[in-house]
């Protein structure tokens, strides 16, 4: 039997490998110089739901919700496999927590209507909470396992499931429709396929191409004007409608978002504060690499009855 | 004391042992209760685990609201969230806080989302305090700060939640204390309701295996710890030499978790276990912030690295600059000797 599959999936700075040049003058991370990746765990969820279709059948949906920058992860999930893909993008949604963008998520998967599962990364990598599964799942009245390791089998509307739990795993069944977040350890994401690269390598959404002309425009060294964007952008645009390029792209009124439950306004959580961490100095004494520093470090331990 | 609009700790417990988070949570809860002049309220699930409730009144909990019921036995998210969330619509405390564990990760978001209350996930730090808010310059008194590091450590925030209650958060392990039992302290235990449809026992648990940790990083004194400087699985031999010599446990970072060199009970750091032991010893480790988070409250701190420039150095009282393989050696020597 088939199962519709979505997936949400989220792009994030690379905040596991910090180079220097993500580094500022003051020993803090640029965050604005970090690229922007495909959610690693979001990439396992990916290829649990690719692996679903391929045993079962079904299809398999990607939602995003992001900034127009985000069709770079949704040209990924294509070249990796993806049916369809739905950009859930608006001003409106910036400064969103995990609240409001369940509820965006919510609405979106909603409108997209018909499915078997849900499945999403355990977490995202810039903010590690893995909240934003579960409180979809609550807004869909949906049941949910998070920490899944491995679907071992769906049948009669019922899914089995190996999760990790503190200290251990648990084997739990549940019914479908079902929300899963889904660990890094669970599968190996297969690659994008070539051919499907070349199939969509050029699909596209017009907030990307207007932002993509701007900086194009903006690099002669001054700000464009309206006519001169309008006359560099509409050809591209057309031409992408023309060849089917384009992307599905949602924004608040097309899911029927309410507006006070999304972005900044529909966030309980407010940031107060932020302090780059900062390599904080001690007092540290160099001790000699060899046998009398080594005799004089553990003299001062006992001393400081630290030590034994 | 105020009754109304307390703290509460949701208390995870699993076949009648109370996770060492809730505890840890209860302590902090305790501390902010009183800074806030309310009670602590503790919200306890669980098949047969009514005789915790002493333990939790003698660690601070003023109030226990006891939900006992075979079909809570083993954590399932709808059956628990269903009776956790009718705790807190009834007592209606200003505060929850949860542990950081897979249970707390999976209830905590659930019940943040049914009640639209902020929610921060993985707090190192819980203060009470004042906010002005920006815009509006209204000034909200007593809001919890829920301090969490993000971005893979590379920042700090500190996130307030000035309109909504409650205030939630979920705190890991160890990173709390523990303080001292006192097992005259009264309190009261209320029985909860524990209400249940057939829509909220749709889960079924099949099988379920749990083993104890290998290693009990948290209660060491001294931790000696390898990275990926210690290069293999059989030289990590070295780091449990120094350790039996000091009579400490072994702790190891990330990398030489991941590249196979010894298990994942043994890793310190923000995805792994928080420890805060008398002495720690960095052995090869060369100091990310996601490692530095989970042991730099050390009182004490060697590092050893053939790198003078390695990060570690930065948080170490001690530095020494060296081969392991002979570093290491040095100091058996010298404690045996002392």
């Amino acid at each position: 039997m088939p199962y519709d599959c979505i997936v949400i999936a989220k792009q994030v700075p690379d905040t596991k490998n910090v180079t220097g040049k993500a580094m500022k003058d003051d020993g803090t991370v640029n965050r604005a110089a970090l690229p922007a990746i495909f959610n690693p765990e979001d990439l396992n969820a990916l290829e649990m739901a690719l692996d679903i279709r391929d045993r079962f059948g079904g299809s398999v949906t990607v939602v995003t919700m992001g900034p127009p920058a985000a069709c770079e992860l949704l040209r990924d999930a294509l070249y990796r496999g993806a049916d369809r893909v739905i950009l859930l993008t608006d001003r409106r949604f910036a400064a969103a927590d995990t609240l409001a963008t369940s509820y965006a998520l919510s609405c979106a998967i909603r409108k997209i209507g018909k499915f078997d599962l849900i499945i999403g990364g355990r977490q995202a990598i810039d903010g590690d909470t893995a909240q934003v599964g579960p409180q979809t799942a609550e807004k869909l009245h949906l049941n949910q396992v998070t920490y899944v390791e491995k679907v071992q089998d769906i049948r009669d509307g019922r899914i089995e499931i190996l999760r990790s739990i503190d200290g251990g795993y648990e084997v739990v069944r549940g019914r479908l429709p079902i929300l899963l977040t889904v660990t890094g350890t669970a599968n190996e994401p297969r690659p994008p396929r070539a051919k499907r690269l070349l199939q969509f390598r050029h699909h596209t959404c017009p907030a990307e191409i207007t932002n993509r002309i701007r900086k194009q425009l903006e690099a002669r060294g001054r700000e464009p004007s309206e006519a001169e964007m309008a006359e560099a952008v509409n050809p591209v645009l057309t031409e992408a409608v023309k060849q089917d390029r384009m992307l599905t792209v949602w924004d608040a009124d097309a899911v029927g978002a309410d507006h006070d439950k999304i972005g900044g306004r529909g966030s309980p959580t407010k940031v107060k504060k932020i302090e780059s961490v900062v390599f904080k100095g001690r007092d540290l004494k160099w001790i000699e690499a060899n046998d009398e520093g080594a005799k004089g470090l553990v003299r001062e331990l006992v001393t400081e009855h630290i030590l034994g | 004391m105020a009754s109304k609009n307390g703290v509460m700790v949701f208390i995870e417990q699993d076949g009648g042992k109370i996770a060492d988070v809730s505890l840890e949570l209860v302590c902090k809860g305790r501390e902010l209760a009183d800074r806030l002049s309310v009670h602590l309220e503790a919200a306890l699930c669980g098949h047969g685990v009514g005789a915790l409730a002493q333990t939790l009144i003698a660690h601070g909990c003023d109030v226990v609201h006891l939900a006992d019921d075979a079909r809570l036995n083993h954590y399932r998210t709808l059956p628990y969230s269903r009776v956790v969330a009718g705790m807190v619509t009834r007592a209606q405390p200003q505060i929850v806080l949860y542990g950081a564990t897979v249970v707390g990760r999976d209830l905590a978001p659930r019940i943040a989302s049914q009640l639209k209350a902020g929610l921060t996930a993985d707090c190192t730090d819980l203060q009470i305090g004042e906010h002005t808010e920006p815009g509006s310059g209204k000034v909200y008194k007593d809001l919890l700060y829920q301090i969490r590091p993000a971005f893979g450590g590379n920042i700090i925030a500190t996130i307030v939640c000035p309109e909504t209650r409650p205030q939630m958060a979920t705190v890991r392990e160890g990173v709390m204390k523990l303080t001292p039992a006192d097992p005259a302290r009264k309190g009261r235990v209320v029985p909860a309701e524990c209400v249940l449809g057939d829509e909220d026992l749709v889960l079924d648990i099949l099988k379920r295996e749990k083993k104890e940790k290998s290693v009990n990083l948290k209660a060491a004194n001294i931790i000696v710890s390898g990275g990926a400087g210690v290069g293999g699985k059989d030289n990590f031999r070295l780091i449990f030499d120094l350790a039996h010599t000091l009579g400490g446990a072994v702790g190891a970072s990330r990398s030489a978790v991941d590249s196979g060199f010894i298990g994942k009970d043994h890793q310190v750091g923000q995805t792994g276990t928080t420890v805060r032991p008398k002495l720690y010893i960095a052995c090869g480790i060369s100091g990310a912030v996601q490692h530095r988070a989970g042991m730099q409250e050390s009182a004490k701190i060697i590092a050893i690295n053939s790198d003078p420039e390695a990060p570690i150095f930065n948080i170490a009282h001690y530095g020494i600059v060296g081969d392991l393989n002979r570093v290491i050696p040095m100091l058996i020597k010298a404690y045996k000797s002392k």
